[in-house]
């Protein structure tokens, strides 16, 4: 049935009666957006992971709102890497690729994103299309593919489709999910299940109808495709639960869970879909969203709510936060908790909404004019895009001031099973505290030593302060003499030093000393680690370690970089090279992490990074790693 | 004894405000400005009304006007330039009971936080704003404000200024959900005072524009109308601002306006001259947003502990 071009369909395990055991593969599906491949590629996601294997999952997602059909800009899709250990990113080269037309692929190959040797599974229609243009474009595709080393298959989808609906564009995807099912030996049952929960409330038909293209898929790899491998479950430690979701349905969580009741936000991608799922499932827990006119009046509101005692959340990313810096300013001069989410996009303006970078560093530490000490955390997984935003919420109002969380666009869109939190009483804000206010208590009655004091919240009688973003006494009188004003500063800085003292250094990954130490922060933790095993395993002294605390930064760092030959961050955002034309010493410009960790320790810090708007590959960090070691090698 | 009632002493407050108690720090104003007035009549009707002082939040932006959180005696907060509408709104959304005042000016609500306005009063959130409207930036001492008489001389238009000026009623009777919008002079306190008590007692967002001296930036845009009364369309109407017979005496300009008809109010409000003062337009049956945005605020802790774990079973795999 398959066409036996120039490759055959079976390969070589196509005599065996088990399937192959593997331990990890990359899967995609790509297609024109509105196929629902994102779809299937969840379900398979989501039933691998019930299946226990390790899993992350990432969109593919157009770079136009509205690409034409059969494009390369047009490619929508899904990535799933999924194996027999814990999932932290998503991985190199993939291994199979289901595409619903030849088109869509080119961009994903213009993105390295395949190898030689990688299997594409191609929906062959084109090939008789109508349109003798589409034909031909079909014909140079598929041979300039094979060129390329990629080992085409063209299977009749839409064909095998017709035969269970009229309209097979709209239902291919769960055909496409059955040849998945089927080549990795995933349950047919569960995949009747996820049909059942997402279509039951459309009705049996379209439920049926949907299970026979699974089925048919299943039946079609079955009998045609020699591809059939068994990844077995990850061995985990612990029996306790798992839940899968992306990061910003994470940090949705995480309000919900940290007692904030009110996010206020203005939609903008890719923070928006956290404010999605709030609206949704918020009023379990009395929370209410706020979409407000703008970014302005977004983090206004909020920080009106946290004024009157109501710690509020205002979600964003980078263009939003530019119009937020005023506010942010007044909230950290008046001492107001504040919690604010940057899911990072590609930059500067508009730049790339969809994409991740992480370039939003240092305008969370330094976005606003004047001194505006904050509290600046990252979460590095999907799990800590929950933990953290209750952390924050607890910063925040010990510390009277802004906590900026950061993660990304790559942390937003994957999806990865991560351990049931256990729902904590205490995680959730205490009642606001409506008793008197104690006589003679000034609204920042500052503790000298770590700048902290306690907060006024209206309602408390005897409390009365009016709140200026003027510098002011420690009565929130507007004072403009010398000494008011250094010390509100000193006071608001000290709140970082007071944190600083009570962080632990961070851990290191691999061995304490040695060649080269990798510094990250942010979503790339994953490929990072997995990078450095890599090395480590091949007898390199490479480790790493990962910030969550970017302000203040965590302690012992310049102690823990004297231990290594060189220190070198990874980060998905700008930096000059090292040896790019014109740069020298005193012009590069350093990545966002690098910079600050070259102030605060006055080590020679170097960087790595790009702003393809890609989440980080651990193949790309071991080529670069590899050129660091060899140049290290070279200068000995 | 004296007739009272044996339990006479269960109907009188346990708290009783004085004047002193809405009074904050020492107005810093020029002396003849007319927000000395506005802050003495909004500190009259909290007493009053007895409005306990801990329970009131007086918003404000930046600007001479927006000075006037520091001189009353309830909490506070002057926030930035601009943006004094949206931390009300923020405010009012979880603690409807608070009773929220806004002290903004004519640049800082009609001009840089003008989106804000106009979706304040589509929120229509229960809080009394007072739009102080000098046609002047004063505080930054003279440039040209969104409500400057077109060909007036400041220091950003030294030969005049360029635009015909916004009509903040004509645009406010333009949104939907208004429910409130009222003018009136800082230079006749009673009607001052009547007109905010009614802005105040509205339950809804409650927009009044006062026209106010500067002696020291504007006092050519309000000459005309202090010396030439004529030059004001008294609006009076049973549903209207309450006015005493000796009050109307000083308008020669008098219309009968119910505040229910919006078309009416719109073309009282279009004319440059004569400029309206009183109520132009009520409707109290605007819903107030705070009525979805508090809902679940009092949420017990058990109940939000059985959501989150729905909400995470959600997810359960
Ligand atoms: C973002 C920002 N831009 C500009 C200013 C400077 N500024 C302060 S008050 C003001 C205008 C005030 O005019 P208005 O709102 O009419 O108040 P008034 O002083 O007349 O009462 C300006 C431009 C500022 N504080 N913040
Ligand atoms: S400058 Fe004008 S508005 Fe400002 S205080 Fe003086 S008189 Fe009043
Ligand atoms: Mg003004």
């Amino acid at each position: 049935m398959t066409k036996e071009t120039s490759q055959p369909v079976k390969n070589n395990d196509a005599t065996s009666k088990t399937p192959k055991r593997i331990d990890e593969h990359i899967v995609e599906i790509v297609s024109d957006s509105g196929e629902g491949a994102q779809k299937a590629g969840q379900t398979f996601g989501t039933i691998s992971a019930k299946m226990g294997n390790g899993v992350w999952t990432v969109e593919i997602i157009p770079a136009e709102i509205q690409p034409p059909t059969r494009s390369p800009a047009g490619a929508s899709g899904i990535r799933v890497r999924l194996g027999s250990h814990y999932m932290t990113n998503m991985g190199d080269a993939a291994d199979i690729v289901v595409a619903l037309n030849e088109q869509v692929l080119y961009s994903r190959i213009a993105t390295h994103a395949y190898k030689p040797g990688t299997v594409i599974l191609l929906e062959n229609k084109w090939e008789t299309d109508p349109n003798p243009e589409i034909r031909e474009q079909y014909k140079t595709a598929v041979a300039e593919f094979r060129e390329n080393g990629l080992v085409v298959h063209e299977v009749p989808m839409e064909e095998e489709c017709l035969k269970h609906t009229p309209k097979p564009r709209l239902g291919k995807n769960m055909f496409v999910l059955g040849m998945l099912c089927h080549i990795y030996s995933r349950d047919l049952e569960r995949g009747n299940n996820e049909i059942e929960a997402t279509f039951g409330r459309k009705g049996k038909k379209v439920v049926e109808i949907n299970q026979n293209l699974l089925k048919a898929g299943y039946d079609f790899a079955q009998g045609n495709l020699d591809y059939w491998y068994e990844i077995p479950p990850w061995k985990r430690d612990s029996t306790d639960p798992l839940i899968v979701n992306n990061g910003n349905q994470a940090v949705g969580l995480g309000v919900m869970a940290s007692g904030m009741d009110l996010v206020s936000m203005y939609p903008i991608t890719p923070a928006t879909s956290a404010s999605h799922y709030l609206a949704e499932v918020y009023d379990k827990v009395g929370g209410f969203v706020h979409q407000a006119e703008d970014e302005i009046a977004a983090v206004g509101f909020a920080i009106g709510s946290s004024y009157a005692g109501k710690t509020a959340c205002t979600i964003t990313s980078g263009p939003g936060l530019a119009l937020k810096t005023e506010f942010l300013a007044l909230a950290v001069m008046t001492e107001i908790p504040l919690v604010v989410v940057v899911v990072q996009r590609g930059g500067p303006s508009t730049g790339l909404p969809t994409k991740v970078e992480q370039g939003d560093l240092l305008a969370s530490l330094y976005g606003e004019p004047g001194d505006t000490p904050k509290i600046v955390i990252a979460a590095a997984t999907i799990e800590e895009c929950f933990h953290f935003v209750i952390m924050a919420r607890k910063l925040a109002e010990t510390f009277r001031t802004t906590v900026i969380l950061l993660t990304d666009a790559n942390l937003a869109t994957g999806v990865q099973p991560y351990p049931r939190p256990k729902a904590k009483a205490e995680w959730m804000a205490a009642p606001i505290d409506q008793s008197d206010w104690k006589k003679g208590v000034p609204p920042f009655d500052w503790d000298e030593e770590t700048g902290l004091s306690p907060r006024p919240i209206v309602g408390q009688a005897g409390g009365q302060y009016v709140l200026t973003g003027l510098a002011h006494t420690n009565n929130s009188k507007v004072a403009y003499d010398r000494e008011s004003n250094q010390r509100g500063c000193n006071m608001r800085s000290r709140k970082l030093a007071t944190l600083y003292s009570t962080l632990k250094p961070p851990k290191i990954h691999g061995d304490q000393e040695g060649d080269l130490l990798v510094v990250g922060w942010g979503s790339t933790l994953g490929a990072i680690e997995e990078a450095v095993e890599k090395m480590r395993a091949e007898g390199h002294k490479v480790s790493s370690l990962h910030l969550r605390f970017l302000s203040p930064l965590e302690p012992g760092l310049k102690e823990i970089f004297s231990r290594f030959k060189k220190v070198l961050t990874v980060e998905i955002n700008y930096s000059d090279e090292a040896d790019a034309p014109l740069i020298e010493s005193g012009n590069r410009r350093y990545s966002q992490l690098a910079v600050l960790l070259r102030t605060q320790t006055l080590v020679d810090v170097d960087c790595w990074g790009n702003v393809y708007g890609q989440p980080m590959q651990p193949g790309l960090i071991c080529e670069e790693l590899f050129r660091h070691l060899n140049a290290m090698k070279g200068e000995n | 004894m004296f007739g009272l009632k044996a339990d006479w002493s269960l109907d009188i407050k346990q708290r009783y405000f004085t004047l002193g108690d809405y009074i904050g720090g020492e107005p810093r104003w020029c002396p003849g400005c007319g927000d000395h007035a506005v802050l003495t009549t909004v500190q009259r009707i909290c007493r009053d009304k007895q409005l306990p002082p801990e329970k009131t939040v007086t918003v404000s932006g930046i600007g001479c006007s927006s000075r006037m959180p520091h001189y009353v005696g309830t909490y506070g907060f002057h926030g930035i330039h601009g943006r004094a509408l949206p931390v009300a709104c923020g405010i009012k959304s979880r603690r409807p009971e608070l009773d929220i005042w806004v002290a903004t000016g004519d640049g800082d609500c009609y001009s840089i936080g003008a989106g804000h306005w106009l979706h304040a009063v589509r929120y229509n959130m229960n809080m009394t704003v007072l739009v102080f409207d000098n046609s002047i930036y004063g505080l930054t001492k003279k440039q040209t404000s969104p409500t400057t008489p077109i060909g007036f001389k400041s220091n950003t238009h030294p030969k005049g200024a360029i635009l015909a000026p916004l009509n903040p009623l004509t645009a406010t009777l333009g949104i939907s959900n208004v429910s409130f919008l009222a003018q009136t002079i800082d230079w006749n306190p009673v009607h001052l005072y009547e007109t905010i008590k009614a802005a105040h007692d509205h339950r809804g967002f409650s927009l009044v524009n006062i026209i106010q001296r500067c002696p020291v930036f504007s006092p050519e845009a309000f000459k005309h109308l202090q010396e030439d009364p004529s030059n004001l369309l008294l609006l009076t109407h049973e549903k209207g601002i309450p006015v005493e017979k000796n009050i109307l005496r000083l308008f020669p300009n008098q219309q009968e306006h119910d505040p229910s008809n919006m078309s009416e109010a719109y073309d009282v409000a279009l004319p440059e001259l004569p400029k309206p003062v009183g109520l132009l337009y009520h409707n109290p049956e605007v819903p107030c947003y705070e009525d979805f945005s508090s809902v679940g605020k009092d949420m017990g802790v058990e109940e939000k502990l059985a959501g989150l774990n729905t909400a995470l079973d959600q997810f359960a795999i």
